[in-house]
């Protein structure tokens, strides 16, 4: 059955608004301070290790995201730690709240569809994180570019926005699955909950469980290297179903272009490179080739925030408007 | 007023699973009618709402609203029509004038004509004063009327109001009934539901009885008066003049006089008998100081029907006893 007029007439409306709320919110303005304060505190104390090793680092802007002092976690650690916590402090009540205060029914009453509201809520809250991140970016360049006394060359910016974007895919993740418990738990606590506890699992305690989940799948006995390269795949596979994992995956080839498979760090970790026909070990990687690298992985983390989306939206129309 | 029908039914029907919320309902609303649901908890009102302005599914049955389908064009429908919801509800941590902007821009409104539709919807529903204060700090009558303006504002043809009087004390009632009666003063048909029986009678047009997700009444109130309570009419009169109870007994359709007080007296009849029990009271030179009939009340109507219903369940259940 066709529907008559646009699904998105009111999109616009909707988005500023929630974007305007998030932006005034006590909520919004704590979590950003929090992001901010502690990801320049490990960009900072990064930089000073940076200066004292590596001099000559052709990619010296990059280490800024990935290296951190001593004992600390990195940038893109902190990241991949913090933007799920905001992506459920903005996502968590975005619909369940619109019940409690019983202003469902009088907006959905006016001439849009359930679909601009959804959806409004979603790019709301995305631009609010958009907008906190490109912040935190410029503000670390920055931060770069005084303490180190030299601007970053255009192949580490590039790597640089690579990033950003997929941290930006990463938080539309969490994003996606908070609004999807903000449609599917009447209870805001209870979305929180669950939301939190479902992050606590993923960066927490996945990373340990995985190989145990992933041991009936890999064989004993490693002898030749292709065996130990699909022992990795396999374990790799089984990581990967944390979103933080795959994020983690994305960036550490993105901002570092001597990686050239994500098989690799593991790999190193062995005391074991990566020999490819035709390639020099330790040589970067053009920008391009990096991408190629971890392109299946962006693919599947943009899928996944889609896929949360999805059923989200599908469980909101089912529903009753009254509670 | 003319006969031009605004919202029609017919047989429409709500299940939820097994349970059938609405069960086969029809009816029509004239534009510039002030129509009324009521009924007991649960009995389907709510939901009937909701189908007519397609935020629910409709099992089966047919609505058109102006002429269109809530189901097929929703739009169509929610432009013109004006919702307040049984608790209605606003963002409290925006201005009252910012809660009716929000809706504005849904509707498309551009900002002169917001500016202007809502400072004027404001003032009729007197929170004009209070336009520029947060929500969150009103009372639940000023919701109320806040949910009015915003369907003043929205210049809506038909306003579907779900129990606006609950939870108002006496004096906000009656300001809430006053705009209610300017809505159909201007053309706007009205559809409300409510509790509050007396005050349903005041404004309503015709009302519908439900029951168990059933009409099972609908008319003016006269009208269900003469179908539940029987065609008696009960006069009362007060007058003075010894001996008028005998003579007004004797005037032809009076089935019975009572005392009700010193010079009152009421009288029971299966016609309206003011012209001759006046004439009576002339004729005996009397004075009169009171005489009127009494309107069936809603209230009665509806404790009988319901009463009656109960009575034919318990009826099929223990008939025996009932009979003896
Ligand atoms: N989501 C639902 N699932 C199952 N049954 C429902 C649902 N919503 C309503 N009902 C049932 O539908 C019936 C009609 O409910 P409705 O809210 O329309 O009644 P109402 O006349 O508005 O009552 P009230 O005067 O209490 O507002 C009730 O029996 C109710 O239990
Ligand atoms: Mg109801």
């Amino acid at each position: 059955m066709r529907r008559e007029g646009s699904a998105f007439a009111g999109l616009g409306v909707v988005t500023l608004k929630e974007l305007s709320d998030h932006m005034t919110g006590m909520r919004m303005i704590v979590m950003e301070w929090l992001v901010v304060l502690l990801a320049l505190g490990v960009v900072y104390t990064g930089i000073q290790q940076i200066r004292q090793v590596s001099a000559e680092d052709p990619f010296l802007f990059l280490r800024l995201f990935t290296r951190a002092g001593e004992g600390l976690p990195s940038f893109v650690s902190v990241l991949s730690f913090l933007v799920p916590l905001v992506a459920i402090g903005i996502g968590f009540d975005l619909v369940s709240s619109e019940r409690s205060q019983r202003t469902l029914s009088r907006i959905l009453s006016q001439p849009i569809y359930r679909d601009a509201l959804l959806f409004g809520k979603y790019l709301g809250g995305l631009i609010t994180i958009i907008i906190m991140l490109v912040a935190l970016w410029l503000l670390v360049i920055g931060l770069g570019i005084l303490t180190l006394g030299l601007p970053p060359g255009p192949e580490e910016v590039a790597r640089a926005l690579a990033m950003l974007v997929v941290t930006i895919v990463y938080a539309g993740v969490w994003l996606g699955l908070a609004l999807l418990f903000s449609i599917v738990f009447r209870s805001p606590a209870t979305a929180a909950f669950v939301a939190l506890g479902l992050w606590l699992f993923f960066t927490v305690l996945w990373p340990l469980l995985a190989p145990y989940a992933a041991a009936p799948f890999v064989s004993e006995t490693v002898q030749t290297p292709g065996d130990l390269l699909t022992q990795i795949s396999v374990l790799q596979a089984f990581a990967r179903v944390s979103p933080g994992s795959l994020f983690g995956e994305i960036v550490g080839v993105l901002l570092d272009p001597t990686v050239r498979s994500t098989q690799q760090p593991l790999l190193a970790s062995l005391g074991l490179v990566l020999l490819q026909p035709g390639s020099i070990p330790g040589a970067p990687l053009p920008l391009v080739q990096s991408l190629l690298v971890v392109w299946p992985q962006i693919v599947a983390m943009i899928a996944g925030a889609i896929l949360l989306f999805v059923i989200g939206y599908v469980t909101f129309q089912r529903q009753e408007v009254r509670a | 007023m003319s006969e031009e029908t605004v919202i029609e039914a017919a047989g429409l029907t709500k299940t939820y699973g097994e349970a059938v919320a609405v069960d086969h309902i029809s009816f029509k609303v004239g534009r510039g009618e002030i129509f009324g649901l009521l009924g007991p908890n649960g009995a389907g009102k709510t939901t009937t709402i909701l189908m007519l302005l397609g935020l629910t599914e409709i099992s089966s049955g047919e609505v058109r609203v102006l002429g269109h389908n809530p189901a097929r064009e929703p739009l169509s429908v929610k432009r013109v029509v004006g919702y307040l919801p049984d608790t209605v509800g606003f963002y409290d941590h925006l201005t009252a004038a910012d809660n009716l902007h929000y809706t504005a821009r849904l509707i498309g409104f551009t900002k002169d004509v917001r500016e202007k539709k809502i400072a004027e919807a404001l003032d009729r529903v007197g929170l004009a004063e209070q336009a520029e204060k947060r929500v969150g700090t009103f009372s639940r009558g000023m919701r109320q009327r806040l949910g009015l303006a915003e369907i003043l504002m929205k210049g809506a043809q038909i306003a579907i109001l779900d129990e606006p009087t609950t939870g108002l004390d006496p004096h906000a009632t009656s300001e809430l009934l006053g705009i209610i009666r300017a809505f159909k003063s201007e053309g706007v048909s009205v559809l409300l539901s409510s509790h509050m029986l007396e005050r349903v009678q005041s404004v309503c047009d015709r009302v519908a009885l439900f029951s168990g997700g059933k009409i099972a009444l609908m008319g003016t109130v006269p009208e269900l008066g003469r179908q539940v309570l029987g065609g008696g009419y009960v006069v009362d009169i007060e007058a003075d003049g010894a001996g008028l109870a005998d003579r007004l007994a004797l005037i032809p359709g009076v089935s019975g006089v009572e005392r009700t007080g010193i010079g009152k007296l009421r009288l029971h009849s299966d016609r309206d008998v003011r012209p001759e029990a006046a004439a009576e009271v002339v004729a005996m030179q009397g004075r009169l100081k009171y005489l009127g009939v009494q309107e069936a009340s809603l209230e009665a109507i509806y404790t009988r029907y319901f009463e009656s219903m109960a009575q034919e369940r318990s009826g099929v259940k223990d008939g025996e006893r009932h009979a003896a």
